[in-house]
């Protein structure tokens, strides 16, 4: 097999269609359609769970029966039938990944294709990765260097199994069962996802990462992170996923808990590139996602995310600042073209004193797409002295697509200073006649202009994910431009 | 090198060149001269390859090919810079990130690889020592804050790490102060060559004590209407337009 090289990488993501619309041929053991209480408990019995895991689902399920989807959204889509979707599915062959040769070939083909062959993954330095194709997780590296830190970075189904002390204590504590709908309906179905514990004291030498993947036709994908940072400790956590073209639309909805005990510190950096569907609209995923994090004393999140893809988005990255001087970041690009429509933002809940938020967003729309920013700042009463920076930036190419700003601000102590900063432009005719004048033409006159404008953003992220960033920036607003 | 015929351009039903004639020989340096408004910009503009122009008749050749055709950017790949006279901010992006881009798609469109990383800063360092330019201001966003003088000392560093066959410099002499004046004067002239050709559109015959041109023309309604040696740019400084339009309409 020959090597693939990030340049590989790189050559892949300049070329124009939507690149991972591939679909893989390994045999699937899905279950039939539809969504009741057995399916709940058949999902928890297939994944060997025990019994307190099995009420936890069955519970969410009742809760989420009663409850209704969510409209106050500004994206506008056919709603799914959840009873139309299979709500398991797991590759057949499920290697135990002592060495690769014991990997189906087809897999390890997909791997290739995504730009994350093992062997490469395995030389590139600093990266553990825990590869999730379909809802099973079938791979992970980098383990034993974990381990001996005492991290724990596995498939949140095994970790159920090997901690369920931990998982235990801490699964759903931040995004309860009740919180909303999709919530509602993950903590029912969730079929895996990951889990991460960094002890007392331990900085993670490694930037974790993982990459997600809908494979089965028709199959909701429910995924289900935790991530818990113990005192004094530290992680970065790389989330990222292509998924491939299908004409239905395919329903995602993750949820991802951070807690970051006292002294703590987690970033999170997603790039999101699920299938945005055709030029004409049609296909692409739905995205709803539940992404949550709970500061204790001192305690740091940052969130930072790069949405690309989607059909339809929903999706707010939240930081609950419970314990005093505990600092929420959240740093976004989402780039809607065609007929994507996204409605993303954050919530920051100051509820300790001398909480600290930043909230930096930049959105791009093209095409016929709608890009909407949907923030809340909440400063709770006993919340002395918390601070908020907001700004929210619009950049908008063509007529025909929308910005919206939808900024809450709920301030119950008098000493809280928020502040809200929004601009919106549009790339001008001068500024891509001025870029062609020097020899660039208007494709990469628009990217270097895109680039300029998401760059606070970019900054944010750890560098091997920048670059497949800025590529991504490129792809989706390629022929955005008449 | 380039050679205009009868060229009549208009934007939006208005008529702004007229019938406008202007050859320009490589190793030549060019002065338009004019009142506000009779067209300079739009002349640059126009060879330069905007597109919101109408062309309505004339031919503009570059080398002796017709460029009607070419895109902006395939205009620039063959040689042509334009300084402008309100030159664009782009938020975000480093002097130094654009002119990188601007030289390797250029050589792109020539079949070239990326320049070396190594060339491009013995480059950068040259050229901003010619100019005396801080390299801090190289990490700065394009024209992002920058003063009117800085904008135009920026404009002529480009010029210099494109290195063009055919300069327009349009009022880059406006908003520059002496000594800002006589080091971008002196940078152009570094650049001169008996292989490129520069065409300075200027209001102030101080430009061209630096910079002395073979040619001055006055362009008024559309045209140019008087082309003389550098002696003209004197004469015009001490009795304005008025005489030329007297003549013109005589
Ligand atoms: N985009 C446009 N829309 C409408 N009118 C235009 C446009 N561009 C130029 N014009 C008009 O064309 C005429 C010539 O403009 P141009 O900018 O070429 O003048 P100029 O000779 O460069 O003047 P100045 O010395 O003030 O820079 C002016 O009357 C101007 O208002
Ligand atoms: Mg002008």
């Amino acid at each position: 097999m020959s090597k693939y090289t990030e340049e590989d990488l790189e050559q892949e993501l300049k070329t124009k269609e939507y690149e991972y619309g591939f679909y893989t041929d390994i045999e699937s053991d899905t279950f039939a359609k539809g969504l009741n209480e057995d399916v709940v408990r058949a999902i928890s019995k297939k994944k060997n769970e025990p019994k307190w895991m099995t009420d936890w689902r069955v519970e969410a399920f009742r809760v989420w029966e009663k409850m209704e989807e969510p409209d106050w959204a500004n994206v506008n889509y056919p709603k799914p039938d959840f009873q139309e979707l299979a709500y398991y599915s797991a590759p057949k062959v499920k290697p135990k990944l002592d060495s690769l040769d014991e990997v189906d070939p087809d897999l390890l083909e997909t791997f290739k294709k995504l730009g994350i062959s093992l062997e490469e993954q395995k030389r590139l330095a600093n990266v553990a990765v825990d590869i999730v194709i379909d809802s099973v997780s079938v791979a992970t590296t980098f383990k034993k260097t974990l381990g001996e830190k005492g991290i724990i970075f596995m498939p949140i189904s095994e970790a159920i199994q090997e901690h369920p002390e931990l998982v235990k204590k801490y699964l759903g504590t931040v995004v309860p069962t009740s919180d909303n709908f999709y919530a509602a309906l993950n903590s029912a179905v969730f079929s895996d996802g990951s889990f991460c514990y960094i002890p007392k004291g331990v900085r993670c030498p490694m930037e974790l990462s993982t990459y997600f993947r809908i494979n089965e036709g028709g199959t909701g994908q429910f995924e289900r992170t935790l991530v818990v940072a113990d005192k004094g400790s530290y992680v970065s956590y790389l989330e990222g996923c292509t998924a491939p073209s299908r004409d239905e639309n395919q329903l995602h909805a993750a949820v991802v808990e951070l807690i970051a005990l006292d002294d703590s510190e987690i970033k999170y950096s997603t790039v999101q590139n699920w299938y945005p569907g055709d030029a004409e609209g049609k296909g692409g995923v739905f995205n709803f996602v539940t992404k949550r994090a709970i500061c204790e004393t001192n305690a740091k999140v940052s969130w930072t995310q790069v949405e690309t893809g989607s059909a339809v988005t929903w999706k707010y990255p939240s930081c609950i600042l419970k314990g005093n001087n505990s600092v929420g970041e959240f740093y976004s690009i989402a780039v809607t073209n065609h007929y994507q429509q996204a409605d993303t933002g954050t919530k920051m809940i100051h509820l300790g004193k001398n909480t600290k938020s930043t909230i930096i967003s930049k959105g791009i729309s093209a095409g016929k797409s709608q890009n909407s920013y949907r923030g809340l700042v909440h400063v709770g009463a006993r919340a002395e002295n918390a601070r908020n920076f907001s700004q929210c930036d619009s950049l908008l190419m063509g007529n025909a697509c929308g910005a919206h700003t939808f900024p809450y601000i709920e301030a119950k102590n008098k000493s809280a200073q928020i502040e809200h900063e929004a601009t919106t432009s549009k790339i001008g005719e001068d500024q891509l006649f001025y870029c062609n004048q020097r020899g660039i033409d208007t494709e990469k006159a628009i990217a270097l202009i895109v680039n300029g404008f998401s760059k606070e953003v970019l900054n944010k992220l750890p560098m091997e994910f920048a670059v497949e960033a800025q590529k991504l920036l490129e792809i989706s607003l390629e022929g955005s431009v008449g | 090198m380039l050679k205009i015929n009868n060229l009549h351009a208009s934007i939006d039903d208005k008529s702004i060149l007229k019938g406008l004639n202007i050859e320009v020989k490589a190793g030549e340096v060019h002065a338009i001269m004019g009142p506000n408004g009779a067209g300079k910009s739009t002349l640059a503009n126009i060879v330069a390859g905007k597109e919101e122009y109408d062309v309505t008749e004339g031919v503009i050749e570059l080398n002796g090919e017709d460029i009607s055709e070419l895109a902006p950017e395939e205009r620039a790949h063959n040689g042509v810079f334009l300084s402008f006279q309100y030159p664009v901010e782009i938020p975000g992006v480093s002097v130094t990130n654009f002119i990188k881009t601007a030289i390797n798609e250029t050589r792109k469109a020539k079949g070239l690889e990326d320049m070396p990383a190594k060339d491009m800063l013995k480059m950068i360092r040259e050229k901003s020592e010619l100019l005396e330019i801080d390299r801090k201001f190289l990490s700065r966003s394009l024209n992002e804050g920058f003063s009117g003088g800085e904008k135009k000392r920026n404009e002529i560093f480009q010029m210099a790490m494109l290195e063009p066959k055919l300069a327009i410099l349009d009022e880059t002499d406006s908003g520059l102060d002496i000594d800002a004046l006589r080091i971008v004067a002196n940078g152009v002239n570094k650049l001169k060559s008996k292989d490129n050709a520069v065409i300075v559109i200027t209001h102030y015959q101080r430009l061209l004590e630096y910079i002395v041109p073979d040619f001055v023309h006055v362009l008024h309604d559309g045209k140019i209407v008087k082309t003389g040696d550098a002696s003209l740019a004197l004469e015009l400084e001490a009795k304005g337009y008025d005489w030329i339009k007297k003549e013109v309409n005589s």
